[in-house]
C-alpha cells in the first residue's frame, strides 16, 4: 500500500514538473523585469525641437561674431577666421606649426590696428559638423583639415550640438586659443573628409562674395 | 548683470544662471556655477572686442577671476576632441 502511494506521488511529481518549471521561469522573468533600473529615455529625434534649437543657436552666433562673419555664414554656410600667427623663415604647410611644440615657424601674432587690413599667411574655414580647413589666402593653397568635435557627454544621449553652436564653438576656440584647439584636433591632408574640389569652389565663392560686397580691406582670398 | 549660458544638444543655448557680480550672494552663486560647469568638462569663453583691431573674438577663461569686469555673458561649451 505504502509502495503504491509512493509510486503515485512520484508519477504526479513527474507529470507536474514541466508546469512547475514554467511557473518558476515566469516569476524569475517578472522579478528581473521589475528589478531593471528604469533609464531616462534618450531624446528621440524631433525635427521641430532641432529646428528651434538651431534657430536659437543662429541667434547666439550672430550676437557673437563680426557682422562680416555672420553675413558670410548666412550666405555661404561657413566662416573664415584668420590665423593669428605670422610666418618666420620658411613657408608653412601645416597651420599646426603655430603651436608651441613646433620648431618656431610662426611666432609673431597679428595684433594691433594693422591686423584688420593685413592679409594673414593662413586662415581657416569653419563649417558646421565638418573639419576645419586651413589654407593660404594669397594662393588658395589648401593646407590641411583639422577634425575636431565638441561632444557633450554630460547629457541624456544626444551629444551633437546644433550646427550653428558647433560653428560658434569652433570660432570661439580658434579666436581665443588657436593653439589649443588645433593641438587637440586630428590633422589630415585635405581629402580625408573634405572634398578638395568643393573646398576650392568654396574659396572661389568666398572671393566672389567679397568682390560683390566690395570689402578690399578684409582678410581674405584675393586669388582664390 | 552677467549671464551664464551653455550650449546644449537639442536645445541651443540654455541660461544656467545670472546675477550681479557686485552682490555678494549672487557672485557666490556665479562662482559655484562656474566651477560646476568646468568640473563637468566644459570650456568657458567670453565674447569680447579686440581693442586693437576692433574685431570681435572670444576670450577663453579658466577661472572665475579671469572673466572681464564688463562681460555680459559667459558661454560654456563642450571641450574640443579630435574627430
Amino acid at each position: 500500500m505504502l509502495l503504491a502511494l509512493l509510486v503515485l506521488a512520484l508519477m504526479a511529481a513527474i507529470l507536474a514538473a514541466p508546469l512547475v518549471a514554467r511557473t518558476i521561469a515566469g516569476r524569475r522573468s517578472e522579478t528581473s523585469r521589475r528589478r531593471r533600473v528604469p533609464r531616462a529615455a534618450p531624446l528621440s529625434y524631433d525635427p521641430g525641437r532641432e529646428r528651434r534649437a538651431e534657430q536659437r543657436a543662429r541667434e547666439l552666433l550672430r550676437s557673437c561674431v563680426n557682422d562680416e562673419e555672420w553675413a558670410m555664414y548666412r550666405d555661404l554656410g561657413f566662416i573664415r577666421v584668420a590665423g593669428k600667427h605670422r610666418p618666420r623663415g620658411r613657408r608653412a604647410t601645416d597651420a599646426r606649426d603655430t603651436g608651441a611644440r613646433s620648431a618656431g615657424t610662426f611666432h609673431n601674432k597679428l595684433e594691433g590696428p594693422d591686423a584688420r587690413n593685413a592679409e594673414p599667411p593662413y586662415a581657416y574655414l569653419i563649417y558646421p559638423h565638418k573639419p576645419i580647413l586651413a589654407y593660404v589666402p594669397a594662393t588658395a593653397q589648401l593646407l590641411s583639415e583639422y577634425c575636431v568635435e565638441f561632444p557633450d557627454l554630460t547629457g541624456d544621449g544626444a551629444t551633437r550640438l546644433p550646427a550653428s553652436d558647433d560653428v560658434l564653438a569652433k570660432w570661439m576656440a580658434l579666436t581665443s586659443d588657436e593653439n589649443r584647439v588645433i593641438g587637440r584636433a586630428n590633422m589630415h591632408l585635405v581629402g580625408r573628409q573634405l572634398d578638395p574640389a568643393r573646398m576650392r569652389r568654396d574659396l572661389w565663392r568666398l572671393s566672389e562674395w567679397e568682390r560683390r560686397r566690395g570689402a578690399p580691406g578684409s582678410v581674405g582670398t584675393r586669388r582664390a | 548683470m552677467i549671464k551664464f549660458l551653455r550650449m546644449k544638444p537639442g536645445h541651443g543655448e540654455i541660461l544656467l544662471t545670472e546675477g550681479d557680480r557686485r552682490v555678494r550672494e549672487e557672485e557666490e552663486n556665479l562662482v559655484a556655477e562656474f566651477r560646476r560647469q568646468l568640473d563637468e568638462g566644459m570650456w568657458a569663453a567670453v565674447p569680447v572686442e579686440n581693442p586693437g583691431s576692433g574685431r570681435r573674438e572670444a576670450q577663453m577663461v579658466h577661472d572665475y577671476s579671469e572673466i572681464p569686469p564688463d562681460a555680459e555673458r559667459v558661454i560654456f561649451f563642450p571641450r574640443a576632441a579630435g574627430g
